[in-house]
Parts: C-alpha cells; sequence; structure tokens
C-alpha cells in the first residue's frame, strides 16, 4: 500500500544521506522524495512517498525516528491529508492540430501552457499524483519528449499539524 | 580560557571522565596526539591496528560500563575502525571514536589521505558528525557522548578536520545537553506494564527470556527478582548471559542455534513470553513462522524499532530494562507467591523432562583433547568469575556453554556482527578496565591470527591476559557448516601452515605453553593463572573433528534441535 510520510529533520548536511540509506540499507522502496528548507532555517521537511504492508510501514516510521536528525514524523492517512505533485511535461506540438489539441486538454485538466517553441509546448500540472497520471494517460497519441514531476509535496488537514 | 581545538578535544575527555584513549596517530590527528603529550589525565593505549583500537574500547565499554574512546587519523586509519564500529553498533556498546580528517579547504579534493569519514561509517554508528567550527568542537562532543550512552547505546565518530584542530576558541564543556531531535525514553508505559503482568500471572506455560538489554540496563538486580517471585523458567540469549546467573534455579542455558534443549523447546511450547532487552535475532528464533507458535508475547526494549519487527507482539513496552522491570515488581509486591507458582508445577515437569536429555553432555577422552572440557575446567578453576573475552566460531559457543555466568559483564563477546579478531584487543580493554582481575580469551586459531598484532600491546601495557587457544587445526566452525551442509567437502577451512603459537608469543615477550593432552589442561589453566603479572598463551591442541551441539539449522523450528549424533535418535523419536 502506498503511503506518504512528512518528516521534520535538522537542516545539517548528511541529513538527507542518512534517510536516504536507511531506506536502501533496509530493503524498503522509495516511490518519491522531496526535501526543501522550512520557514525556520534550522529545520527541513521532507515528504516520502513508499509502499509497504502495515507492518512494515511501521517499522520504516520507528527506524526513521530513531535517526538523531529527525525531530518530529507523520504518517499521512486517508483523507487526513492533502497531497500535491508539480509535473512539467514537454510534448511535440508544432502543427495546428496538435497545438489545439493540447491547449483543449490542458484546459480540461486545469494545467497551463509555459513555455512554446515552433515544435513544443511545455506544460506545468499540479494535483494530486492520479490527476497526473490521468493526464499522462490522456496524452496517449501526443508525443512526449519530457516528463519531469516532482513527486508528492503532503500537509495534514485542518488540525493535523506537523511542526516543532 | 582560549585554547586550539586539539587541547578542547583532550580537555572535553578529562571533563567526561574519560580514563583511557585507545588510538593509532596519523598526519590529520597530530595536533590532536601532541594535546595528548601534554597532559597526564586522560591516558592514551597505542594499539598495532585501528581496529584493535576500536574492539579493546568495546571490550572496556562492555565490562565497564563506561564509553570506550577511540582516536585515530583519517583515510586509512578511519577504515581501519569500520569493522570495529559495525562490531559495537550491533550489539548497542557506547563508544565515541574521533577521527582526524584533512583540512576542511582540502575535503572533496581527493587529498590525501582523504576519505568521506561521514559517508564510509555512516551505516555502521549510532550517529556521526563532521565538526567545521572549531567552536563547535566541545558541545560536539557532549553531544557525542550523550548519545553513545542513552537510549539504546551505539558508538558515535566525530571527525574533525586538522585545521579545526589547530584554531583557537573559548573552552567550556556543557554540563547538560538538549537535543530536540533526540529524546530517548527510559519509563515504560503504565498501562503497558499492568497488561503485562496481568497477562504474566496467567500464564500456564510461561518463559523469561533476556538479552544483551538486559546487560546494558543493568537490570540484573530486579531481573533476578522477578525470576525468584514467579519461579518462572528463565533462558538468555548468547548476548545476555550472567545477567541471570547460570547457577540460578530457573535457569535453563543459553538458547537459539547452540542453546540448551530444554531452553529451545521451552521456548517453542510456551504460552507466554517475557523478552527482557532481546531482539528476535534470527540466530535466536530460527524459523519465524515456527517460533513459539502458542505464545502471547510481551516485549520490553529501549529501541521502539526492536519491538514488532521480527515477531508480532501482543504487549509492547517501550523504556528501560531495569526501570520497567521495578515497575512491574512494585505492581506484583501484593501478589503471593504461592499461586502462580503452583500454577506452573506441570510446566516445570514437562522441563525436568526436557533437562534429563543432558543436551551439553560430551563424550570424554584421555587421548585427544575436548574442547568443552577445557572450558569446564576454566569455569571450575576460576569459579564463574573471569572476564572471559572471545572470538567467533565453535570455542565461542563452548565458552558460552560451559562456561556457567553468574555475574553480569563478564561474557564479552562479539554476538552480532561475529568479528573475528575481537577477542584479544578485547581482553585489552578489558584487563584496563579492571587490573586486578582475571581476563581470559578464549579463541581459535583461526580467529586469534586476525588482530595477533595486539600481543605487542600487551606488554607494552603489561596486560596480563590469558588467551586460551583451542587450536583445532580448522576454522571448526565454518568445517562443522561444511561437515552438515556440504558433504564434508572442507573448502579452505583448513589452517595450514599455523605458526608456532608458543615461540610466537615467547617473540612478543610473553609465556608460551603447549597442551597436547587431557591430563594437563588444568594444570596448564592453573600455572597460567598463576603468573599474575604475565600475559600467558596457552595453545590447547583439541579434538580436530569436534562440533558444537545442540544444533538448530538456520532457518529451522526449535522443535527440530539437532543434539549429539550418538543421543539424537532417541530424543528425535520422542520429539515426533
Ligand atoms: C572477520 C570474519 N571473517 C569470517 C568469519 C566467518 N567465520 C565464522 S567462524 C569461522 C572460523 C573460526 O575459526 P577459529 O577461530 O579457528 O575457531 P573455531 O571455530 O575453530 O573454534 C569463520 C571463518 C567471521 N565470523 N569473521
Amino acid at each position: 500500500m502506498k503511503r506518504i510520510i512528512s518528516l521534520l529533520l535538522e537542516h545539517e548536511p548528511g541529513a538527507l544521506a542518512r534517510v536516504a540509506g536507511l531506506f536502501t540499507a533496509r530493503g524498503y522502496n522509495i516511490e518519491s522524495l522531496t526535501v526543501a528548507p522550512t520557514e525556520d532555517p534550522s529545520l527541513a521537511r521532507m515528504t516520502i512517498v513508499t509502499t509497504g504492508s502495515d507492518a512494515i510501514i511501521e517499522q520504516i516510521t520507528k527506524q526513521l525516528n530513531k535517526l538523531v536528525d529527525v525531530v518530529k514524523l507523520r504518517t499521512m492517512s486517508d483523507g487526513r491529508y492533502l497531497g500535491r505533485e508539480l509535473m512539467l511535461v514537454k510534448v511535440v506540438a508544432g502543427t495546428p492540430d496538435q497545438r489545439n489539441d493540447m491547449q483543449r486538454l490542458v484546459s480540461i485538466f486545469r494545467g497551463r501552457i509555459i513555455d512554446v517553441t515552433d515544435a513544443t509546448y511545455t506544460i506545468e500540472m499540479t494535483g494530486n499524483s492520479d490527476k497526473a497520471d490521468a493526464f499522462l494517460l490522456a496524452l496517449n497519441d501526443v508525443e512526449l519528449i519530457e516528463v519531469v514531476r516532482s513527486g508528492i509535496l503532503g500537509i495534514g488537514r485542518g488540525k493535523h499539524i506537523l511542526r516543532v | 580560557m582560549r585554547l586550539t581545538g586539539a587541547d578542547i578535544v583532550v580537555n572535553c575527555l578529562k571533563d567526561e571522565g574519560v580514563e583511557y584513549i585507545f588510538g593509532y596517530p596519523g598526519g590529520a590527528a597530530l595536533h590532536i596526539y601532541d594535546a595528548i603529550y601534554n597532559q597526564g589525565a586522560v591516558k592514551h593505549i597505542l594499539v598495532r591496528h585501528e581496529q584493535g583500537a576500536t574492539h579493546a574500547a568495546d571490550g572496556y565499554a562492555r565490562a565497564t560500563g563506561k564509553p570506550g574512546v577511540v582516536l585515530v587519523t583519517s583515510g586509512p586509519g578511519v577504515t581501519n575502525t569500520v569493522t570495529g564500529l559495525a562490531t559495537a553498533h550491533m550489539d548497542s556498546i557506547p563508544m565515541v571514536v574521533i577521527t582526524g580528517q584533512v583540512p576542511s579547504g582540502l575535503i572533496g579534493d581527493d587529498a590525501f589521505q582523504e576519505v568521506d569519514t561521514v559517508g564510509v561509517t555512516r551505516p555502521c554508528v549510532k550517529h556521526n558528525f563532521l565538526v567545521k567550527d572549531v567552536k563547535k568542537i566541545a558541545e560536539t562532543i557532549k553531544k557525542a557522548f550523550y548519545i553513545a550512552m542513552t537510549g539504546r547505546p551505539g558508538p558515535v565518530v566525530v571527525d574533525i578536520p586538522k585545521d579545526i584542530s589547530a584554531e583557537t576558541a573559548e573552552y567550556h564543556y556543557p554540563r547538560k545537553i538538549e537535543m530536540r531531535s533526540y529524546q530517548p525514553r527510559t519509563r515504560g508505559h503504565g498501562k503497558m506494564i499492568k497488561k503485562s503482568v496481568e497477562l504474566l500471572l496467567s500464564a500456564k506455560q510461561p518463559i523469561i527470556y533476556t538479552g544483551g538489554g538486559a546487560i546494558l540496563a543493568e537490570a540484573e538486580v530486579p531481573l533476578t527478582r522477578l525470576v525468584d517471585k514467579l519461579g518462572y523458567p528463565s533462558t538468555s540469549t548468547l548476548m545476555g548471559l550472567g545477567a541471570i546467573p547460570a547457577r540460578h534455579p530457573t535457569f535453563l542455558g543459553m538458547l537459539g542455534m547452540h542453546g540448551t534443549y530444554e531452553s529451545n523447546m521451552a521456548m517453542y511450547h510456551c504460552d507466554v513470553m517475557l523478552a527482557v532487552g532481546a531482539r528476535f535475532d534470527d540466530r535466536v528464533t530460527g524459523d519465524l513462522d515456527k517460533f513459539a507458535p502458542n505464545a502471547r508475547i510481551i516485549h520490553i526494549d529501549i529501541d521502539p524499532s526492536s519491538i514488532g519487527k521480527n515477531v508480532s507482539v501482543e504487549v509492547p513496552i517501550v523504556g528501560d530494562c531495569k526501570s520497567v522491570l521495578e515497575d512491574m515488581l512494585e505492581l506484583l509486591e501484593g501478589v503471593s507467591d504461592s499461586i502462580h507458582r503452583s500454577a506452573v508445577d506441570d510446566w516445570w515437569e514437562t522441563i525436568k523432562g526436557w533437562k534429563r536429555v543432558d543436551s551439553l553432555q560430551y563424550d570424554m577422552s584421555d587421548t585427544v583433547i575436548k574442547p568443552q572440557y577445557v572450558i569446564q575446567k576454566l569455569f571450575e578453576i576460576t569459579k564463574g568469575d573471569a572476564y572471559v573475552t572471545s572470538d567467533v566460531g565453535q570455542h565461542q559457543m563452548w565458552a558460552a556453554q560451559y562456561y556457567q555466568f553468574q555475574k553480569p559483564r563478564r561474557w564479552i563477546n562479539s554476538g552480532g556482527l561475529g568479528t573475528m579478531g575481537f577477542g584479544l584487543p578485547a581482553a585489552m580493554g578489558v584487563q584496563l578496565g579492571f587490573p586486578d582481575d582475571l581476563v581470559v580469551c578464549v579463541t581459535g586459531d583461526a580467529s586469534i591470527q586476525m588482530c595477533l598484532q595486539e600481543l605487542s600491546t600487551c606488554l607494552q601495557y603489561n596486560l596480563p591476559i590469558k588467551v586460551l587457544n583451542l587450536n583445532n587445526q580448522y576454522m571448526g566452525m565454518v568445517r562443522q557448516w561444511q561437515e552438515f551442509f556440504y558433504d564434508r567437502r572442507y573448502s579452505h577451512s583448513y589452517m595450514d601452515a599455523l605458526p608456532d603459537f608458543v615461540k610466537l608469543s615467547e617473540s612478543y615477550g610473553h609465556v608460551g605453553i603447549r597442551v597436547d593432552s587431557p591430563k594437563e589442561v588444568e594444570s596448564a589453566i592453573q600455572e597460567a593463572i598463576s603468573m599474575k603479572d604475565r600475559l600467558v598463551f596457552i595453545d590447547v591442541i583439541t579434538d580436530p573433528e569436534e562440533n558444537v551441539y545442540p544444533m538448530i539449522a538456520a532457518g529451522k523450528g526449535h522443535n527440530e534441535i539437532h543434539l549429539k549424533p550418538s543421543r539424537g535418535e532417541i530424543e528425535n523419536r520422542e520429539l515426533a
């Protein structure tokens, strides 16, 4: 099962390597991992998407908590969090038909075209991962040049808060 | 007071109460070595290989309960410590390892003797630091000791670039340290403790199973009181030996791969299991699907990630073993002893039947020396009071089986990583910690050669260790597996070209004794012990093809235990 784990960790060199190293050393999956500083410069916030049984997820959270650099951690359970992903897609769009089709699709998915050349469009899209997947599926007949996904960022709903 | 970084390091160690640093100098550590030269409070022990330094510090920590401290240089100095770090990490031994690093400006340039110390050591330490500012040295070292000693203990590395140890700063050693990201819990959860006591009292076939955590937490007093109070059978992992005295009437001996028949059978058939500071390692559980199929498990451990990692637990208690056991005893205070004791009468009858199998019985011989006999004699002569270190292999298992440890911190071995080469340097650390006590290193002809160079250190510091080499001319444990599982194809497990250990010890300035007849065993051990101020190397030529029994093959269940072949048949029939 897919799970999102959010953590606050000391913004120290090597902290990211400790987290990543833990996943490889213990054979856990990482589907995506994002990390950036927070409003408090001494802390970084990380969102990890992983898969595993409940028992494995429990081990992952315990092992993460054991890392000296990890200050706080939450698993984001269904319904209690918002997950968003940013995706950038570059497609072939040279002919008027291709360009029209693309514009229509992008507006259906509430994306934005952020760069245009003679032969290509670059599209920006945010949303949950399902939406990003659905968009890529809808691009079935289109020639994709590049797809860049940020991985998921998660935040708890309402009173579900992760801070020190 | 303004000091150089190097002086700050040494002052920190002094203020932390460090007696000994085990180390080896080199370029990046020379400022710190100069600071050591100028003082007398912290004594430096010069080893002959950095692996030896880590094992010595580790042995010191295991025996004394105080953190072991190491100082090495960058690059090869660091990579030589990796085995020792991993050894300590696996067994949760507190150490602080200070490493010199190339100057900050050269880090990342593939400078001479540069290695990414933080990167190389990360998977085998509890935590590590690279100090980039001389003003941070004192705080970092304080953190290192705090992290090493609290929670589930472990080794911590502090990497200090050469320029940082030359710069100066005001020295102030913090008395206390708080870390928002590291706050180990010690008290167990009251509700869980209550539940555990209720479950224990409801048991018909209970077992108390202790591990290395009970020793690290110094939980022997409440543990033995609990066992006394309940009268339940108890057993221990390799790492936990001595927490409950081996001669305690409830103690069934070691469990696991080479544990006694009665303890493994009791584990298999129990209905309630209390695990104290043990981690359900595969050498203990065997096949997890066949592990204690009817047991309701209570697990006390300071490390939440140990609980529920390998087996599912009904009552998890995160906390310090000692504090949790004390809380349990308090709840048991009002409970009369007789009720639960009589509830387990039948269980004890069954266990007594298993005990009668006498699974540690071995065939004596008048001509070849049986290794078990050597350990038994050692035990009898020393009355279970010696510090015994060991290496890895058959001799280690025989020491664990036949030396009946009556006290905690007397049995010093690498259980988790199984590091050959551990025994001799570990014994040095133990002997420094307890200069007046008897320290015996039980080793094998292969293992002893992995850190043999430390014999030289022993001479320099007058460490009167007794090395008891069970010399079977094989890597015995490897040979045993090849006999059982590879049709006796003894691929590269024969020790050809063994040195003359007696001459070798003599050339290092020690006393060597060779023993090749069973009659001489006792007197040789006695003679060695009587040489109180000399290291004596006793080279005992043992039965080359003796095997360790009982044995549960890797991945089998406790009920699939094999006894010595001459007895196994009867028992296996009984089992079926
Ligand atoms: C550093 C290291 N290398 C290899 C092994 C694998 N190993 C385990 S026991 C053993 C043989 C040990 O032989 P010896 O020291 O003579 O002891 P014996 O089993 O004969 O008592 C070996 C090679 C190990 N545990 N550690």
